[in-house]
């Protein structure tokens, strides 16, 4: 069985899934939307947004809502402990981890296909000015916040408070993602957009992509062995 | 990779300060039906655990063959099956998305006769296509144990087997381990239905504490043979 068709085979699953419940979707597309229009009352004043507010607003949307789809993500794995099954499986267990990784991603990035222009729209961002430039953020730093998150949730499944645990373990560890995705954001909402700083946070960003990825394919499997 | 026989020496396994398991020693070969017996919390689960490669001991060590599982890894997972006490199966999939699922997983060949033949084995044909979570906890039962033996493993470990089962599939599954053992098939079952086993099993060993304990064969069923083992041991 070779690594990516395990990949394939796990998501395709988790798709399957989500497509008869879509509970993972509904529920963290609503967290994300309500996070965002929360702060939109919170910050825009008489029709005008706190300046720099959107960026950390959006990385906040993300993070929190990201955050949940994680929590879901693994607890239907330990309803009928399908978690056990696929690690006495003939499979490589990193593989187990990224497909587990690239579900949790494809969600995270349809939520910021709602959530981004709603952001744009509540704070009258200009978000979409340097498009790829943006898109690079988004998908760097969904990237890290969710590798940490994929591999924090697989260890927590069986943990009876992993609900407060998972947030308490991931915020400070993904604190730089998360710090490099709003700065790099902020740089191209300025008046004048900064694109060497957005690329200076960008490189940032894959910088921790690479590292955390690496970090968790090296550690799932000793973590995964009870 | 193929083994014919499973050997457990000196297997001692802690969680933080409390002991599960104490030098427990034990060789199944090929061929034989072993039940693990015991109280609740006697540490059955955890051995299973350990067996299925899930849990690795504190001391002691497991052999597969002549094989560790640290050395022969996925090759060897390959070869075990294991019906949990939860059924490892997703309950928003079908009966057939399931045995599809496991048996593209295992990398095996045909997946789709074997899923017919397990889908007839289970008595399940007519609900193939309805999401596991309205089945009843014996159709559940059936459908895991064919998840479980989808890959005609090796070594088959079974953690209350009959549980939620109706006299007809209890006999049924009475019949499926006796052809496993025809066909060489190291089975390890935990089991409280004593009356269930008795005369199924070749051998039965019991744990009290976390150390085993051999119920000898004799006269008297299998139940009274164990009444009299932990009335001693108590």
């Amino acid at each position: 069985m070779s690594f990516l068709r395990t990949v394939w085979l796990i998501v395709r699953k988790d798709f399957l899934i989500e497509a008869r419940s879509r509970e993972v979707l509904y529920t963290t597309l609503f967290f994300a939307v309500s996070c965002v229009l929360v702060f939109a009352f919170g910050f825009v004043r008489e029709g005008r947004p706190l300046e720099d507010a959107a960026s950390g607003i959006l990385w906040i949307a993300i993070a929190f809502s990201g955050t949940l789809a994680l929590g879901r993500a693994f607890e239907r794995e330990r309803q009928s402990e399908t978690l056990r099954a696929l690690l006495i499986a003939p499979i490589d267990r990193p593989a187990l981890y990224v497909g587990k990784l690239v579900g949790v991603l494809l969600l995270l990035f349809v939520v910021e296909l709602i959530i981004v222009p709603l952001v744009a729209l509540m704070f009258q961002a200009p978000l979409f000015d340097h498009a790829l430039l943006m898109m690079g953020l988004l998908v760097a730093g969904t990237i890290g916040f969710a590798a940490v998150g994929t591999l924090f949730a697989a260890m927590l499944v069986r943990a009876r408070s992993r609900d407060v645990l998972l947030p308490v373990l991931l915020y400070p560890i993904t604190i730089p993602v998360i710090i490099a995705g709003v700065r790099g954001t902020a740089a191209l909402l300025e008046g004048d957009p900064n694109i060497a700083v957005a690329r200076m946070w960008l490189s940032m960003l894959f910088f921790f992509d690479v590292v955390f990825v690496t970090l968790a394919l090296w550690t799932f499997e000793p973590v995964m062995t009870e | 990779m193929d083994f014919t026989s499973l050997t457990l020496t000196d297997v001692t396994r802690n969680f933080g300060r409390r002991r599960a398991l104490f030098k427990v020693s034990l060789r199944c070969v090929a061929g034989e039906i072993l039940a693990l017996l015991g109280p609740n919390g006697a540490g059955k689960s955890t051995l299973l655990s350990i067996a299925s490669t899930l849990l690795e001991p504190t001391a002691g060590e497991v052999r597969y063959g002549d094989q560790t599982a640290r050395a022969a890894g996925a090759a060897l997972r390959g070869r075990i099956g294991v019906l949990g006490h939860d059924l490892y199966i997703y309950p928003e999939l079908s009966a057939v998305e399931n045995l599809q699922f496991f048996g593209r997983v295992y990398g095996l060949p045909d997946v789709p006769a074997r899923v017919e033949a397990a889908l007839a084995r289970a008595e399940l044909a007519h609900r193939r296509d309805d999401p596991v979570a309205g089945y009843s906890r014996g159709m559940r039962q059936r459908l895991a144990l064919e998840r479980a033996l989808l890959h005609d493993p090796r070594l088959v470990l079974l953690d209350e087997p009959f549980t939620g089962l109706d006299d007809a599939a209890t006999s049924a599954l009475r019949r499926r381990l006796a052809g496993l053992r025809e066909v060489g098939t190291i089975v390890l079952i935990t089991t409280h239905d004593l009356e269930t086993i008795d005369g199924l099993v070749d051998r039965a060993v019991m744990l009290q504490n976390g150390r085993l304990v051999t119920i000898e064969p004799g006269p008297g069923s299998l139940r009274d043979r164990y009444r009299r083992l932990t009335t001693v041991s108590a």
